[in-house]
């Protein structure tokens, strides 16, 4: 069984959501679509108060490099532009849509038939791509057409397809595979296309027997597809930790895929290629796990971005349970906690993960004992010990010299620390440092 | 005997060869310096607070020394005293300067911005910024963790267990400047300490508008401009919802403060005034600026 | 309802803790303490109970009223510190109440003065124990024989004074007395004078695995530390089989197993990476015999392990663990 090279560690699994068949997400009254949903520049808005806007319509325009465009999800009026508070708090640019009907573009093809024939050239790929506002669902929200539009000197070899779904709790992968495995296969097709590569690899975590199967029998009818079972480790999901189980290859420091030749895509994103491509669909929903562990049910639902966080925990639950500590917007291990419920969902979000205050509150942090099973559980091979102990002290620049910015920020360290040490908030707080440090000495 | 003398002979010799060596290698490694940075270095402060700018105390002496007057470089840490004692050595005029304080622009008290969630995290203001708003909800206020606490090298800071706000210790603030660079949110400013210490400032640095900076705190300035109408001196500019006290035009009049409507406006170290319940009265622990207004606004609001 | 926490990612952990680690050890070190109560009957159980409780109580004083700090006394560390200490000790009837001196010294300086556990470069068990041998040199060297005759709990009728007292395989070699070729077996199990813990292999592997199970420790000090000497003091023997002692006697008289198993693996005080460990573990296996050989004491473990302690931080500078793509 192939897996990365060094570290990782095993969370516990609990995908109790496995079984819940993707459902449709009903709409909410009045929505605010947030203009930076993407990593990058915020769109600018291309659309004024009191205009109607359909499903599917153009309202953010991408006019920065890194940037991607962003379509209605809702069908309504504009109700203002302003700022809007989004789920960790901070104010965003967004545009406030009042939703009226559910009225979607006529160049939509909405029919359930699936369109296996892909005529476009790669320009044309991703050309349409980034007309579609297609962007990376892994969870770093990446505009895909800025991926796909590989360099002249550097040369893809591998498309990767990410449906490891390391992180605990989170299903969307997994019923998205099980449910569209043809389309995902049609969309994989597509982007192996677009990269001119001849096979691209779908890489499943080996604890997912059922999406294995599906996907394998689908990969079959494909030209070029392999499906690879990879071995239940956390972080095997990270993209170069991906890579190097399934290629060998490493990604050297500071470097990017496409310098070992590679590109890898998360499977959800191949299914919205699928829809961009061959259904004229921009990117307006995704599919987002709701659990916990004392949930009474389990859903995975087809979410409108722009629905809140409360919306979405009305209808799967009613109220939070009363002994609720955290709501995670992501996996348990690299997700991030909402402190702001009204906040709207936006394209980066995969799961609304509701944890017991039993688990979510940190027990409290002792002296490190020097026991090293931060440095054993880092896949990158860094000494996160180290860290905490430089970045306390504010030697910022010794950090630096030991690689600090090579973490992935997986946060095994801090799992497996015995001693309970924020050793990835000290980390994180370094990076940021040293990022200024190294910004201030450009200039 | 002779073991006696043997050992007395080898230990004066290996003595000598040593005292030899060292002698050379002090004479081949000799560096000149200009004595009088010692003597400079010597009347710094020698706390290292890195207020001027410069690395340590004894780089501040090697500047100061080598620019030969004391134009443009200042210890903000030793005082008027200090540039007398520099100058005097460096035989040129001390730069005058108007005495200056740290001053913590919020006023986000547990009571005025409560808690809306629970951070659990690492107890450091710079990640607690980079990773959201703070418990309060307002993106602008203290997060009460404690990094100008901590950078601060003259214990002039503490944090205040009941409001949770760091409180300017005034007999022992020297105006370094260290703390306003630590805080990630640049909420503490150096302003002129004033007149007999009394000094007036918006005790806010919220930039959202009225209602939503109201949301996450009572005590926020809400940017409705009364307070720069009332200022009869042209000292108050209100700029992204945010009113601002320039402290060179102001004259601590304190008709502001009467007029602001959230308590935002603070003035600190006034002798009580019966007849304008508004303005909020210094009690007799004087020093503690932050945390008298804080429960006067509580019954404006 | 309550708030909502709020805090970076991870939002699990794994369910490790300090304190489980240091509950485990204590109870791999369990079978060498029935052991050494089987074998020295009261005196041992006396030295255990006195130097685990002085341990634990000096350790909360120092928080309480000199560092002021929240007490960590629940975390185990101590109790190891105090079973430790009792296991570097003769089980002689003086012992019971020196051993507090040796706890104290343990606890306040091996352990506490350098901001308590985590912060300690020095094994504070060792530090006990070396502090004891060099002050009082004639109680620390005075062993009772092993007085084992089958029934295994005979706590009761076991004298508590010392009447046979013998000296240990090792220093009986340094005196030139030690006879004929010993009986490896009674080695094995422990059948021998010597301090009260380390005198039995087989308890000390028993303990020694469960940790290995449990991966608090790793394998890459105990194996590189024992064969070392295993080799070491071989070569020697075939150079001289006079002058030296034959190898597996050197490995399972002493200190030795119980330094390497649970002293030596100490992770505070110990490297981080594996090369760091095999070097340490070569490093205490190198001293250890050298010291034994020609120095003045006949064991040399403690000393071996300190001095290696002492070289840690230079260890954990120089053996980085390797780096993704590098």
């Amino acid at each position: 069984m192939k897996t990365f090279a060094m570290g990782g560690v095993h969370p516990e699994e609990n995908k109790i959501s496995t079984a819940a068949v993707i459902e449709e997400f009903p709409l909410p009254k009045t929505v605010a679509i947030l203009m930076n949903q993407h990593l990058g520049a915020p769109a600018t808005p291309c659309v004024a108060k009191g205009d109607k806007v359909k499903v599917g319509q153009l309202i953010g325009k991408a006019e920065a490099f890194m940037c991607a465009n962003v379509h209605s999800p809702f069908s309504g009026t504009v109700a203002k532009i302003d700022t809007c508070k989004d789920a960790f708090g901070l104010a965003k640019p967004a545009i406030y849509i009042t939703v009226e009907g559910d009225e979607w573009e006529e160049s939509i093809d909405r029919t359930p038939d699936i369109k296996r024939e892909c005529s476009l050239e790669p320009k044309e790929i991703v050309d349409k791509l980034k007309e579609m506002g297609v962007v990376g669902l892994g969870g770093a929200t990446f505009p895909t057409h800025i991926k796909y539009s590989i360099a002249p000197d550097k040369k893809a070899e591998y498309l990767i397809i990410n449906a490891v779904e390391c992180e605990p709790y989170l299903t969307s992968d997994h019923r998205v595979m099980m449910e569209h495995a043809e389309e995902i296969c049609i969309g994989v097709s597509i982007l192996r296309k677009a990269l001119g590569v001849p096979n691209a690899y779908i890489g499943i975590e080996n604890n997912k027997p059922e999406p294995i199967a599906v996907m394998k029998a689908m990969a079959a009818k494909f030209e070029g597809i392999i499906v690879e079972p990879l071995k239940v480790k956390y972080p095997q999901g990270a993209e170069k930790q991906l890579i190097n189980a399934i290629t060998g290859r490493c990604v050297p420091s500071g470097k990017l895929p496409i310098d070992v030749g590679c590109v890898v895509s998360n499977v959800g994103t191949s299914y919205a290629v699928y829809e961009a491509i061959q259904k004229n669909k921009p990117l307006i929903e995704n599919i987002l796990t709701v659990t916990g562990k004392k949930l009474e049910s389990q859903h995975n639902y087809h979410v409108r971005f722009g629905t809140t966080y409360n919306e979405i925990i009305a209808h799967a639950m009613g109220t939070l349970p009363e002994t609720t500590g955290k709501v995670i917007s992501g996996g348990p291990m690299m997700g991030k906690a909402v402190s702001n419920l009204d906040g709207p969902t936006t394209k980066g979000a995969s799961s609304v993960l509701v944890i017991d205050e039993s688990e979510a509150t940190r027990a409290e942090e002792s002296n490190c004992i020097r026991c090293g099973k931060c440095m054993n559980a880092c896949p990158m091979g860094l000494e996160p010990y180290l860290f905490s102990a430089l970045v306390k002290n504010r030697r910022i620049e010794e950090a630096g010299a030991h690689n600090i910015l090579d973490c992935i920020e997986c946060g095994c360290c801090f799992f497996s620390c015995p001693a309970n040490k924020p050793l990835l908030d000290e980390i994180r707080l370094g990076k940021n440092l040293y990022r200024g440090i190294l910004m201030a000495k450009k200039k | 005997m002779t073991e006696i003398w043997s050992a007395v002979l080898v230990l004066s010799i290996t003595g000598a060869i040593f005292a030899m060596v060292l002698y050379f290698v002090a004479q081949k490694f000799k560096v000149v310096e200009d004595p009088l940075i010692d003597e400079v270095a010597e009347v710094l402060p020698g706390a290292n607070c890195g207020g001027c700018g410069k690395a340590g105390c004894r780089a501040m002496a090697e500047a100061f020394v080598k620019q030969g007057n004391m134009d443009g470089l200042s210890c903000p840490a030793g005082g008027a005293e200090v540039a007398k004692k520099v100058a005097a050595l460096l035989g040129c005029t001390p730069e005058e300067k108007e005495p200056q304080i740290a001053v913590v622009r919020c006023n986000g008290s547990c009571a005025n911005a409560t808690a809306k969630t629970h951070y659990d995290g690492l107890q450091d203001c710079a990640f607690a910024n980079s990773l959201y708003t703070g418990e309060s909800g307002c993106a602008f206020g203290c997060l009460g963790l404690g990094n100008c606490v901590r950078a601060c090298q003259f214990d002039a800071l503490s944090i205040d267990p009941e409001t949770g706000l760091p409180v300017v210790d005034e007999e022992k603030c020297v105006a370094c400047g260290a703390c306003t660079k630590a805080c990630p949110r640049g909420i503490i400013e150096l302003r002129n300490k004033g007149m007999k210490n009394r000094r007036v400032y918006v005790a806010c640095r919220n930039k959202e508008k009225g209602g939503d900076a109201r949301k996450s705190c009572s005590a926020a300035c809400i940017g409705c401009g009364k307070c720069a109408k009332t200022c009869p001196f042209g000292a108050i500019t209100v700029e992204n919802n945010l009113a601002y006290i320039d402290f060179n035009l102001c004259k601590s009049c304190r008709k502001c403060v009467a007029e602001c409507p959230t308590g935002a406006i603070h003035a600190v170290n006034f002798p009580p005034k019966v007849e304008r319940p508004a303005a909020p009265a210094p009690t007799a622990e004087a020093p503690k600026p932050e945390a008298v207004p804080a429960s006067n606004n509580q019954t404006q609001a | 309802m309550k708030l909502l926490n709020v805090s970076g990612s991870p939002h699990v952990h794994s369910d490790e803790s300090t304190k489980k680690i240091m509950w485990r050890v204590n109870l791999a070190l369990v079978p060498a303490l029935i052991v050494a109560i089987a074998y020295f009957g009261l005196n041992a159980l006396l030295i255990s109970i006195v130097s685990v409780g002085s341990c634990i109580l000096f350790q909360w004083l120092i928080e309480k009223f000199i560092l002021k700090t929240k007490s960590t006394i629940c975390d185990g560390s101590a109790v190891v510190t105090g079973l430790l200490l009792a296991f570097n000790v003769p089980a002689t009837r003086e012992m019971i109440l020196l051993v507090i001196i040796a706890a104290l010294v343990a606890i306040g300086i091996g352990k506490m003065s350098f901001g308590g556990l985590g912060k300690n470069p020095f094994n504070p068990a060792l530090v006990g124990r070396v502090f004891m041998l060099i002050s009082f040199p004639v109680q620390m060297t005075t062993w009772p024989k092993p007085n084992f005759n089958g029934e295994f709990f005979s706590i009761a009728s076991t004298p508590t004074t010392d009447i046979t007292t013998g000296a240990t395989p090792l220093g009986l070699f340094k005196e030139g007395g030690l006879e004929a070729v010993p009986d490896i077996w009674h080695y094995f199990i422990g059948h021998m004078g010597g301090s009260l813990g380390e005198v039995s292999a087989l308890a000390i592997l028993i303990g020694a695995i469960y940790l290995l199970c449990r991966r608090i420790i790793s394998w890459h000090i105990p194996v590189t530390f024992i064969g070392t000497a295993f080799i070491f003091s071989g070569i020697l023997w075939l150079c001289d089989k006079t002058a030296f002692l034959d190898p597996v006697t050197t490995i399972l008289t002493g200190g030795i197993m119980l330094g390497a198993c649970f002293m030596a693996t100490d992770m505070v005080t110990s490297p981080m990476t594996k090369a760091g460990q095999l070097i340490f573990g070569f490093g205490c296996g190198l001293l250890t015999i050298i010291i034994r050989n020609w120095g003045n004491y006949p064991e040399g473990v403690s000393f071996a392990i300190l001095l290696m302690n002492a070289v840690t931080p230079l260890l954990n500078r120089w053996f980085k663990p390797k780096r993704f793509a590098v």
